[in-house]
């Protein structure tokens, strides 16, 4: 789960790790308060959305006075920001973060990121910090150090000492750095996180290190034990079907083609959108509807996909295992009563009462093509829905 | 013969009065699954479904002599549960739940290495060896006794390819899903290695998706060490890069683990890929026809 930067700032202050995080503002006048309470003469106004890349999408802004702080503020909010991490339909921009301007004598890049794959927390940094470091990390990897930290013994002396020489730091600011670190690595463990990325990480004109651009994301499913983070999760950064499909606890991403897809499991799933686009097809979704959904899941499912204008045709592809595919019928004939169906469907049911679930369909009076043959059925909703898209 | 588990594998659910601990404990008795006992802390002396429920895994092992456990406790003590059936001796520990914490998980790993006790899963479908033993949550009646092993980290795609076996007439010896999650117990190396070693396994399906190195590491493995016919199948060709696909492991990033990358590495190390789901079984049929081994598995 992702958090704004003004947030992720607050829990950097709490950890005692200095930053230049600033008071969040909803609106123009907002702004110019929160200008006004930080004092001095330069600011930087910032849009908060859950994306990097935001600095080269112009949502990073300088500002001299308070009056120039509420301009910006008022073009920025509402705008829509398009960066590399967005997509191209780019993130509205809700809320700002300003704070007062430093001066800034080196960039550094510093991560604590969970490396599932070598079984640790990997901790990532770099003498070459700021807006390039993806560059860096794919032309001279060797400027980046790196070490795994096992958590049954966590972040040790010497790590830091390693990490902290690669950056050409003075005696005063190396100490800086461990302390750093260490409180960094304690708020990734108390906090469940799976990412904090410092980027850059800054040494001040006074020769202080303090974090500058913030990331912050925390493992989802620890979430029960931290409500205080819960707590500050954004619905607007959601994607408002997905969001739906969240209170039916179903997985949905929607993607560009016109096959609407209702699966269970997601390697089923994945492998299904495979199959369309391996016959000419083009799947508009990604939805894994779980392995016991309830009747009442399969109807929240269903409404979703047909909400997409794009959709011209339904597969629904599910292997009954702990799914029954009687429950599954019964949930499409039953959201098929609410919502008009203008659109071919194949369904593919397999598995436990797979034929209890056929006659239901074939008793509903749906215009459903119902087989059992994965390829035949994969063939027949590519074909009725018009073949590939342009 | 099989792996991991076979007809004197005896049970014990941790999280038996649950309400999936309950229902999946009835479908692995009606199996033909030897359990022997439950575990809720707090409701020892309950029996479930004919079986005595106990307040700790040390206890009910013995009383029963259980020599394996499936966790279905909930997520946030679902590490404890695991630990627990580790520390009480059990030497398999098949934990289905999904959504543990992965710092927990790392924890668990990290305390595992070097013990005695072997975890498959988490997030995982559990094992079957058909005919003997289903431990976990697989819809029992798709399986066929026979000779191939089947190897998974997806729950539905390990029914999908274990059901076109079946079809084919091409019985499995064991099939297991090892789970979706970055950190789990039992990985595709230790899985291959098992089904090598075991005399009644003539060859092997190995169901992969998007997300870390593990197949292309099983495949580099199987091409220096194994001498049966293994076939593959990669999950998500077409997913978008950088999204979230359900599984935590499920990620792609930086170009890694995509699953075209992953189709090429394998195919790169002999081991022949279905190009599509509908093709996992009939890509094993064809091995096993080249390696003259078709009538031995039917």
């Amino acid at each position: 789960m992702k958090i704004h930067e003004h947030q992720a700032a607050e829990l950097l202050s709490q950890y005692q790790v200095p930053n230049a995080g600033g008071p969040a503002a909803f609106t123009p006048a907002e702004a110019a308060e929160a200008a006004s309470s930080l004092g001095g003469d330069l600011f930087v106004v910032k849009a908060q959305i859950h994306a990097g890349g935001r600095g080269k999408a112009g949502g990073v802004k300088l500002a001299h006075s308070i009056a120039e702080v509420e301009k910006i503020a008022g073009e920025l909010l509402g705008k829509t920001l398009v960066t590399k991490q967005t997509g191209p339909q780019g993130k509205v921009v809700h809320r700002l973060m300003v704070t007062r301007g430093v001066s800034i004598q080196k960039e550094f890049y510093l991560s604590f990121v969970m490396d599932g794959a070598n079984e640790g927390v990997t901790l990532m940094a770099s003498a070459e910090g700021g807006m390039e470091i993806e560059e860096t990390a794919a032309h001279h990897p060797e400027k980046i150090a790196r070490c795994l930290i096992d958590p049954v013994v966590g972040l040790r002396s010497f790590q830091i000492r390693r990490v902290a020489h690669t950056l050409g730091l003075t005696k005063e600011q190396e100490k800086e750095f461990a302390a750093m670190a260490g409180n960094l690595y304690r708020l990734f463990i108390d906090k469940d996180c799976s990412l904090i990325e410092l980027n850059p990480l800054i040494l001040t004109g006074e020769g202080h290190l303090m974090a500058l651009d913030i990331k912050m994301d925390f493992d989802g499913n620890a979430l029960f034990r931290h409500p205080e983070l819960a707590e500050l999760a954004d619905p607007l950064e959601e994607d408002p079907k997905e969001a739906e499909a969240g209170k039916y606890r179903l997985n949905y991403i929607p993607l560009t083609g016109n096959i609407g897809c209702m699966v269970n499991g997601a390697g089923l799933a994945m492998a299904t959108m495979d199959i369309i686009k391996a016959f000419g097809g083009e799947p508009a979704n990604f939805l894994d509807v779980g392995g016991g959904a309830s009747a009442e899941q399969v109807a929240g499912a269903f409404r979703i996909l047909l909400s997409d204008p794009h959709v011209q045709g339904l597969f629904i592809n599910i292997f009954g295992g702990i799914m029954r595919c009687d429950v599954l019928a019964e949930g499409i004939v039953e959201a098929a009563r609410q919502v008009e169906v203008k659109v071919p469907m194949v369904v593919r049911l397999q598995g436990t009462n797979a034929d209890i679930g056929k006659k239901l369909l074939n008793a509903s009076g749906l215009d459903i093509h119902s087989t059992d043959d994965l390829a035949e059925a994969a063939h027949l909703i590519v074909s009725l829905s018009g073949g590939k898209r342009a | 013969m099989s792996i991991f588990i076979n007809q004197d594998t005896r049970v014990l659910v941790q999280g038996i009065t649950g309400s999936q601990g309950k229902f999946h404990t009835e479908q692995m008795i009606a199996y033909g699954t030897k359990v022997v006992g439950g575990v809720t802390p707090g409701k020892g002396g309950q029996e479930v479904c004919g079986v005595p429920v106990f307040d700790s895994v040390q206890e009910a092992v013995q009383q029963t002599g259980a020599n394996a456990s499936v966790v279905y406790v909930p997520p946030a003590f679902a590490a404890d549960g695991i630990l627990e059936a580790s520390e009480a001796g059990l030497p398999l520990v098949v934990c289905i739940t999904e959504g543990i914490p992965i710092l927990d998980m790392l924890r668990v790993k990290k305390h595992l290495n070097g013990r005695a006790t072997r975890l498959i899963g988490p997030n995982c479908p559990g094992l079957t060896t058909p005919d003997e033993c289903k431990i976990g949550i697989m819809p029992g009646f798709i399986h066929k006794k026979g000779h191939i092993g089947v190897v998974s980290r997806s729950g539905t795609l390990t029914y999908e390819a274990v059901h076109q076996l079946t079809v084919l007439g091409l019985g499995q010896s064991t099939a297991i899903g090892i789970g979706g999650d970055p950190i789990k117990g039992t990985g595709f190396l230790d899985v291959l290695a098992a089904f090598e070693a075991d005399p009644d396994t003539y060859g092997i399906v190995m169901i992969g998706e998007i997300g870390g190195s593990g197949e292309e590491e099983a495949a580099r493995w199987i091409q220096s060490h194994m001498t049966k016919p293994v076939t593959a199948f990669v999950a998500g060709r077409t997913a978008p890069p950088g999204r979230r696909m359900g599984h935590a492991g499920a990620i792609v990033s930086g170009g890694q683990g995509g699953a075209k990358e992953k189709i090429e590495a394998i195919r790169a190390c002999g081991v022949p890929v279905a190009d599509t789901l509908d093709r996992i079984g009939v890509t094993m049929e064809e091995a096993l026809r080249k390696h003259n081994l078709l009538d031995r598995c039917r």
